[in-house]
């Protein structure tokens, strides 16, 4: 039979090479189940996969919306990734996000209509302050109470939401609107827009911050005391705790940062792609970046391709529905089969694969 | 003489690297109260453990009323009458005394007759017990009553305790005394595992003292002294210390009352805690596990606050500052569990001399962190520490015990503390690397810092101390020269027949 044994070291060779795999076998188990569903396998794999970046017909309009979409799917995922590794659960960057899309709307509507260059940056300065201060909710009530990050920060998600549809049919509505929810289109006044930054790559500023986000991470967990207080708080948390390290300040440092990210995103987010408050305005990012993360095994570099890959899949996903008619809870399926193989090849960086029974001790 | 009841012969079980029971053979009589007499690592629990089903025998025999007895499992060995109340006790919290009972049956009656038979056994051997009380309610020593009853319910012929007091009130000991006397006059056995001496003799018909998994001598503890017994459980060869007695410096940490109570529900509190520590002198402190080595350690360390003046160090006042300023200071440790405690499992050796050597040896500037220098710190300790390792990038679980313990005290040693305490130096350390560490710590000593060594090695700690006290119930006696300390001081230091009860709420004791 098989069994498995502990390395004592964990596999470089395989923490590389599983996200490979993972993306392989979910191609292989995908393709049986676009082939079930009565598609081309190979087909269907080559529009998810390849099409949105090198076919003539889409890439025009395809290539932009990698960098869109994977922009905020990066920066909120590189905030989350430092909590999981200090084991701080920040499962509500949804809710960040949106009230950090709120904040920063606010802030660019309460000037309107002017056209001051400082507007943005005030913006992006709310939305990061917004999704901060949501965040600090759960971190609060965590360190003073000791209830669990995980639900609060999750149920917050909800009342987030209903702010954002009390925002956009009530105090955020375009006064010029006719009586429709939604704000003032942010995107198309001077100002307060987020726009493409070099034509045709889709790079606006949230994409910048997203970048800068991976360096500034990289650093922090490869060459600062904090992120070594982070992975050992995460790992060991006794010996944390005999290295001096505050779990109390760690917790609000984790939230904080996180929802800081999550908030700027979708002030970007607003400013930019979606351009006004609206009652649907969020689409996920923020729980998509929980797999992100994962997927990029909670290292800035990973994060970063698990976020260009997650908004391929997503990009490529659209295109098979339109062009397939492939249904969209197939391609739920297809991601979601990424994240199971990508966890379940995981135990292979720590164990070694042995076959026949152990000899008894 | 009735004819034995449980009869074991020859039993040796090995280890990789210990021989924990070697040829191990003795008697048990029907009614007979029997202790196992040891110290930590003298191969008690093997040994129960093979009777009990959950170890099997290398070699050696047992024989259960005549007939050869080999437990493949507990099951096996409750199914032949065989009963054993651990230590640490497996209850659920959230269920009822009667519902926790039930579940560690093999054919648990219904739940009303269950209830009603619990009440009779708590009744017939007074053991107070209420089945339908949420066992998380219940105190440490009325837990160990579900246990016990749970066993009862078996009706087994043989009933293996471990280490039963360790756990109970004094007033909860003389109850568990009068049920377990009564038990043996009913004929029930019971094998009795414990190293305080004076509850044996009160207690025990016969004892057998195993040392480094030998049987050294079995005697009848109501006729021998409890000094006499610690002799034979620590042997009389202790070797003299490898150094020249130095004169003791001046003070530099100083205790006094010192209380704690424990972060969780299962730790000891710290009772009036006072202790005087000099430049060049090695404190030694005994005691049987949990009674509050843990808790006195992170105190010490710092990961326990306790108020500014309950320590000092050099004259400040220290007891209100986190780790890494008592480091700073020059008050380093070396905790007992080096595995997630003392170091992180899944780090390097690199990283994990980060974990404590940052402030002292400048690995960081601005918080950012100097990873050369701490891979030539780390090499150092492992060159000077003879720490068997392929390298300092090698995870810290990848070493051998003995090996990790090296490194761990050897970057304490190697930051110059001025005091250092360690907890368990040696503890699943083999001998020769045992020996290196206790070298280091002499010789730490030798140049002028301080150094408490806590320790349930007795030998250990009278081959390195200056001075000996002992941690009972988290109260430390007043310490006592260790040279010439005779094997029934310390046993009666040890086993808390000492008057330190009284002192409970006096002042504080005052070292000498």
């Amino acid at each position: 039979m098989f069994r498995l044994e502990k390395r004592p070291m964990p596999s470089r060779v395989w923490i590389l090479a599983t996200p490979v795999i993972a993306v392989i076998l979910t191609m292989i188990a995908g393709g049986i189940m676009f082939a079930i569903l009565g598609q081309d396998p190979v087909e269907a794999i080559r529009i998810i996969f390849l099409d949105p970046l090198f076919d003539e017909r889409f890439a025009s309009f395809s290539r932009p919306q990698l960098l869109v979409k994977a922009g905020p799917l990066i920066l909120i995922a590189i905030g989350l990734a430092l909590g999981f590794r200090a084991g701080i659960w920040n499962i509500g960057a949804e809710g960040q996000y949106i009230i950090g899309a709120i904040c920063g709307a606010a802030f660019g509507l309460a000037f309107y209509p002017s056209e001051n260059p400082l507007i943005f940056p005030g913006m992006v300065l709310a939305g990061l302050f917004g999704g901060w201060a949501w965040a600090m909710i759960p971190a609060v009530l965590r360190t003073r109470f000791r209830t669990n990050e995980i639900l609060v920060s999750l149920l917050l998600v909800y009342v987030a939401e209903a702010i954002l549809a009390s925002a956009a049919t009530g105090f955020l509505r375009n006064p010029d609107g006719r009586g429709f929810p939604g704000s003032r289109n942010l995107s198309q006044h001077p100002g307060t827009d987020n726009l493409e930054l070099i034509a045709g790559t889709g790079m606006h500023w949230g994409v910048v911050a997203a970048f800068i986000a991976v360096i500034f991470s990289y650093v922090l967990l490869n060459r600062h005391l904090m992120g070594y207080q982070i992975k050992l708080a995460g790992q060991a948390p006794r010996a944390a705790k005999f290295a001096g390290v505050n779990p109390t300040r760690l917790i609000v440092l984790c939230l904080g940062v996180s929802g800081a990210l999550a908030g700027m995103a979708g002030l970007f987010e607003v400013a930019g792609p979606a351009g006004q408050i609206s009652i649907d305005f969020n689409v996920g990012y923020g729980f998509t970046a929980i797999i992100v993360a994962f997927l990029g095994r909670l290292h800035p570099v990973g994060i970063l391709l698990a976020g260009l890959l997650m908004a391929l899949t997503y990009i490529g996903g659209e295109l098979a529905q339109l062009m397939l008619g492939i249904p969209a809870s197939a391609i739920q399926a297809f991601q979601g089969m990424l994240l199971f193989f990508l966890l379940a090849l995981d135990v292979l960086s720590n164990y070694r694969v042995r076959i026949g029974r152990e000899v008894a001790a | 003489m009735t004819a034995p009841l449980l009869e074991i012969a020859g039993l040796t079980k090995a280890y990789p690297g210990v021989v924990a029971n070697d040829a191990v053979s003795f008697a048990i009589r029907p009614g007979e109260v029997h202790a196992l007499l040891g110290e930590n690592g003298a191969g008690k629990s093997t040994l129960v453990k093979m009777i009990y089903g959950l170890v099997r025998p290398d070699a050696g025999s047992m024989t259960l009323e005549g007939r050869a007895f080999t437990p493949a499992e507990p099951r096996a060995a409750r199914a032949a009458g065989v009963a054993m109340v651990f230590q640490h006790f497996s209850l659920f919290e959230a269920l009822n005394v009667a519902e926790n009972v039930a579940l560690g049956m093999e054919d648990p009656p219904r739940p009303r007759d269950l209830a009603q038979q619990i009440r009779e056994v708590s009744e017939t051997y007074g053991l107070p017990l209420d089945p339908d009380r949420l066992v998380g309610d219940l105190s440490a020593g009325e837990r160990q009553r579900v246990e016990i009853i749970r066993c009862l319910l078996q009706d087994p012929k043989l009933l293996i305790m471990d280490e039963p007091t360790s756990v109970l009130t004094p007033q909860e000991v003389e109850i568990l005394f009068h049920t377990l006397r009564k038990l043996s006059a009913e004929g029930t056995a019971i094998l009795y595992i414990s190293h305080k001496l004076e509850e044996i003799r009160a207690l025990c018909d016969a004892a057998t003292i195993l040392r480094l998994g030998k049987v050294v001598a079995e005697c009848t503890p109501r006729e021998v002294s409890a000094a006499h017994m610690a002799e034979l459980m620590v042997g009389k060869s202790l070797a003299a210390p490898a150094r020249a007695a130095t004169p003791p410096g001046a003070v530099l940490l100083k205790v006094t009352g010192l209380s704690l109570e424990p972060a969780t529900p299962f730790g000891t509190p710290l009772r009036h805690i006072g202790m005087e520590l000099r430049a060049g002198e090695i404190l030694g402190i005994g005691g049987v596990a949990g009674n509050g080595q843990d808790e006195l350690l992170a105190a010490l360390s710092g990961e326990a606050r306790t108020s500014p003046g309950a320590i000092a160090l050099a004259g400040a006042q220290i007891g209100a500052l986190g780790p890494n300023e008592r480091r700073r200071l020059g008050l380093l440790c070396a905790p007992e569990e080096r595995l997630g405690h003392a170091a992180a499992p899944d780090m390097s050796l690199t990283e994990n001399a980060l974990l404590t050597a940052r402030l002292r040896q400048g690995l960081d500037r601005h918080g950012f962190l100097n990873w050369n220098g701490a891979q030539a710190y780390a090499e150092q300790v492992i060159a000077k520490f003879d720490v068997r390792t392929p390298g300092a990038h090698v995870a810290a679980r990848a070493l051998s015990g003995g090996n990790l313990q090296k490194f761990v005290i050897g970057r304490e040693i190697m930051q110059a503390p001025r005091v250092l305490v360690v907890n368990q130096p040696t503890w699943g350390v083999d001998a020769s690397a045992a020996a290196d560490i206790r070298q280091a710590l002499l010789d730490l000593a030798q140049n002028g810092a301080a150094v408490i060594c806590i320790s349930q090695d007795l030998d250990e700690l009278l081959e390195i101390s200056d001075r000996f006290c002992a941690l009972n119930e988290g109260r430390l006696s007043a310490p006592r020269p260790a040279r010439g300390l005779s094997m029934e001081e310390i046993g009666l230091m040890l086993g808390g027949a000492h008057d330190m009860h009284e002192a409970d709420g006096e002042m504080p004791h005052v070292p000498a």
